[in-house]
């Protein structure tokens, strides 16, 4: 232990003073002046300590405690999280741009490992992130409850006494009143009270304190920060969201299976589930030329749904900055696009195959890529990768592209394969794409067939395995589907930290002591005047208390 | 239609002609000022400059509010509007701040930095009036982007006086002296030039909070969660982290005084950085810059 700090006050002076004194003269500082700054508790707490010199492993306790709740530390801690918050904007995170990290890791894998081994794609669930919050925090309850406690105490007290002098306070004043002393101080009280002073004469003396909401609204602001934290810690994890494609005419259904992804929260519980049902009945996008660049630009994406909830439907529409709120859950619009309905006969005319198939677009035009997959029906397992145009228009090359987001000329080319869909290892497969390791393909670029299909078109594949028609058009949407049980809590935490900043930084903390002297029949009144933070209408503040007694001219500072 | 985006654009440039005139005037009214014994007193180029300067805000916004009608929206939804917005406010609060303290001895900042940022987004990152996509189309922008524009405001108007603070501190304890800094004798004393830098830039911070909320509920609104570090969201959260350790270094001690200006003027940084690098090289959701 011999190389611990020493458990005397003057060892975490240090630490705990950094507080501001507000360059405030020191004598002043004991009683009357010493505002309630986190100092102020905190040096009483330290006229205990002087009674325990030795403390040992409690002192060290303490040392360290005072050291952590320090306006230093916090200042310290604050520069750090802002830092530490670097790296994430520099390096793809995990939860933001998943995409991004794989990137990362096929471009570099070396120092992929390096970056991983240090959380740098998970840099604000990283361990070093997480240790300088909840540091920061610690050091923030530290700091608020002695001063809570403190603040609660003046909050109930009589304004402080009179100082022995006023030559160091930040404003004097003195003039003569035409007054007995009680008249005098009597005006004086008066005055003050009706600039919302709290008052109380003593013998010859008024002494005066307002603005006790700044320290008020100071506390609140902070007190919030660590309820927004708290919220986040404990409700997080009853949140949950999902992914999923509806297309036109087709219905959602909340329940886990509905879903083409789920992120759940560590406490979701799968009854959490509200059965509620949106249909998608039309997709409507609008575009317009933007002629600066040539290209088309969506300026207005509506989804017409219907919603039903138990026995009751109604029509609702989801927008992109308009999500829909339905059993406790909100839908978010994200994503849209096309998808062909495409019929599968097998020779005999036997539909095998009949839906609107999912395309993810390529483009601002809309060109579109999926995947078809007929693992039963047909002679042979067959996939077709899919290109959709809308508007379909043949480039000098002699490709096609699209030249227009909205369907003038839908169009679908395929290359088409057979053999082995790999759909029966039991290994899930990724709907959009098709493998075609232990495949053959029969048609489609690179062969002699092309395949090129109108909506309404037809086509015979070869070896007569069947026909394949482009039977219709549809669009889709992806939603985003959440349950977010912090929302309310960080809101109001948010609310009250906007209000208790608001509060404490337009109130001014003031403190005014008046004391008279009899001189004759009339009295003299001395001011004192004295701030806490930077106060440049103080010295006007008071003149405008005196002038309420007597004319101006006959004041001297 | 055209016609007012071409008027917006001649507004633009005719303010930035003011705005030079003005600038040269403050300075020559500075290195006067350095030349007189009294040091403290403007010189008549003052008021001239500080007239263009008024003339130039008048022009700037003619062309803010024209760009805004030819856009039928609110004139600030890429990196050139929002660029020609803040400039506007940035010399905007300038101005205003003059009814409540003389911080003329500033304007040569204020002017030059408002012509530098107006010249470079009109030259490098000028786009024609385009429609709004639909994630852009929004009550939260409108809000979201208006204090933003106002706190950068602030700040930049707070970190000139920083920068003031901390020549001048320098002068007073003779480290810096000549005639290359006489013109510093027509700053307020450093003490004071902190606490003004202090009150402005806690005004900054009030609306860089609401910038930070306002920005949260329409991440909400619009992508389904109203935090997810995306890199603009974090940078945001960087300055306003930044800023609270500055208000915090004014109350403690051994932190008055320089460092607090340091810290300033760090944070004023990552506003710039925030508002150039962050948005032309970064990867993330928030693409607007137009480019
Ligand atoms: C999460 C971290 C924190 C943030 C974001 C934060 C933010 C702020 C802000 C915005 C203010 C000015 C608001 C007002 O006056 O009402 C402030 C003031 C203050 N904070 Fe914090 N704070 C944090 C942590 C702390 C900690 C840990 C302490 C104690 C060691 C502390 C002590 C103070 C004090 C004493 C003031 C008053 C300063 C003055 O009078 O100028 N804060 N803080």
């Amino acid at each position: 232990m011999a190389s611990l700090p020493p458990s005397d006050t003057s060892g975490h002076e240090g630490a705990s003073s950094g507080e501001r004194i507000g360059g405030q003269p020191a004598d002043l500082d004991k009683d009357t002046l010493s505002f309630d700054t986190p100092g102020a508790p905190r040096k009483n707490r330290n006229a205990g300590a002087i009674i325990n010199p030795r403390l040992g492993a409690l002192g060290f306790a303490r040392f360290v405690w005072r050291l952590l709740t320090s306006m230093r530390t916090a200042l310290i801690l604050l520069v750090l999280l802002a830092v530490a918050a670097i790296p994430g904007s520099l390096v793809p995170q995990r939860s933001s741009d998943p995409n991004g990290v794989v990137q990362f890791r096929t471009n570099d894998p070396e120092l992929f490992e390096f970056y991983d081994s240090l959380s740098l794609f998970d840099t604000y669930t990283s361990p070093w992130f997480s240790a300088i919050y909840l540091l920061l925090f610690i050091s923030l309850i530290g700091c608020i409850l002695p001063r809570t406690s403190y603040h609660w105490k003046v909050l109930f007290e009589a304004p402080p006494a009179v100082p022995t002098s006023f030559a160091r306070l930040e404003v004097t004043r003195t003039h003569r009143v035409e007054a007995d002393l009680n008249a005098a101080l009597d005006a004086a009280a008066a005055a003050l009270r009706s600039a919302r002073y709290r008052v109380v004469r003593e013998g010859s003396a008024v002494r005066a304190e307002r603005g006790y909401m700044r320290e008020t609204g100071n506390l609140v602001f902070h007190v919030a920060l660590v309820g927004i934290l708290a919220t986040l810690g404990f409700a997080s994890g009853f949140g949950w969201s999902g992914q999923r494609v509806i297309v036109e005419g087709q219905a959602f259904t909340n329940q886990l299976s509905s879903y083409d992804s789920f992120n759940p929260g560590r406490f979701f519980d799968e009854n959490a589930l509200e059965p509620y049902g949106v249909r998608l009945n039309t997709f409507t996008p609008e575009y317009v030329m933007d002629e600066s660049k040539g290209s088309w630009m969506p300026i207005d994406y509506t989804a017409d749904v219907t919603v039903t909830e138990g026995q009751t439907s109604s029509g609702a529409a989801l927008k992109v900055n308009e999500p829909l709120s339905v059993g406790g859950t909100s839908m978010y619009l994200l994503g849209n696009g096309f998808a062909p309905e495409i019929t599968v006969r097998a020779p005999d005319g036997t539909v095998v195959f009949q839906q609107p198939v999912v395309f993810l677009s390529q483009d601002a035009n809309l060109t579109s890529l999926g995947v078809v997959k007929i693992p039963d029906g047909l002679a042979e397992q067959v996939g077709m990768k899919g290109f959709f145009y809308p508007t379909a228009t043949m480039l000098s090359s002699g490709a096609l592209a699209s030249s227009n987001p909205e369907p003038l000329n839908p169009t679908l080319t395929f290359n088409i394969y057979t053999g082995d869909l790999g759909l029966d290892q039991g290994v899930p497969r990724n709907v959009y794409e098709l493998n075609t390791d232990d495949m053959t393909q029969i048609a489609g670029r690179h062969t002699d067939v092309d395949v090129e299909l109108a909506l309404g078109d037809s086509f015979e594949l070869p070896g007569g395995l069947g026909t394949i028609e482009f039977s219709g058009l549809r669009r889709f949407i992806g939603v985003d589907i959440q349950h977010d049980p912090t929302q309310l809590g960080v809101g109001i935490s948010t609310a009250l930290a906007i209000a208790g900043l608001l509060v404490s930084f337009s109130t001014r903390r003031r403190r005014v002591w008046v004391v008279a002297t009899a001189k004759g029949s009339a009295t003299e009144l001395s001011w004192g005047a004295q701030s806490r933070t930077d106060d440049p209408r103080l010295a006007a503040s008071t003149d405008a208390l005196i002038a309420r007694i007597v004319p101006t001219d006959k004041v001297s500072s | 239609m055209e016609n007012l985006v071409a008027y917006s654009l001649l507004a633009t440039y005719s303010t930035m002609a003011l705005y030079t005139l003005a600038f040269v005037l403050f300075t020559v009214d500075l290195a006067l000022r350095a030349d007189t014994e009294a040091g403290q007193k403007p010189t008549r180029w003052l008021r001239s400059a500080m007239a263009l300067l008024i003339l130039g805000w008048v022009l700037h916004g003619v062309a803010t509010v024209t760009r805004g009608i030819a856009a039928a929206r609110v004139p600030w939804a890429n990196m050139f509007e929002f660029g020609l917005t803040a400039t506007f406010v940035l010399v905007g609060v300038f101005l205003g701040v003059q009814f409540w303290r003389d911080l003329r001895f500033v304007g040569a900042f204020v002017s030059g930095l408002a012509l530098l940022a107006l010249g470079i987004v009109t030259v490098n990152f000028y786009v024609d009036v385009v429609p709004l996509p639909p994630a852009l189309q929004s009550v939260w922008l409108v809000i979201h982007v208006c204090v933003a524009v106002l706190g950068t405001g602030f700040f930049a108007t707070g970190a000139a006086i920083s920068a003031a603070q901390i020549f001048q501190e320098l002068h007073e304890e003779k480290r810096l002296s000549g005639r290359n800094w006489a013109f510093l004798r027509a700053f307020p004393e450093a003490t004071v030039l902190e606490t003004l830098a202090y009150r402005i830039n806690v005004i900054g911070f009030v609306f860089w909070t609401f910038t930070l909320v306002a920005g949260a509920i329409w991440a909400e609104r619009a992508w389904g969660r109203y935090w997810g570090w995306d890199t603009k969201e974090v940078w945001t959260f960087i300055i306003w982290i930044l800023f609270a350790a500055y208000i915090h270094s004014r109350a403690t001690r051994g932190w008055r005084g320089r460092s607090a200006a340091i810290l300033s003027l760090v944070a004023f940084g990552a506003v710039i950085f925030n508002y150039t690098i962050v948005n032309l090289f970064f990867k993330g959701l928030h693409v607007y810059s137009g480019l």
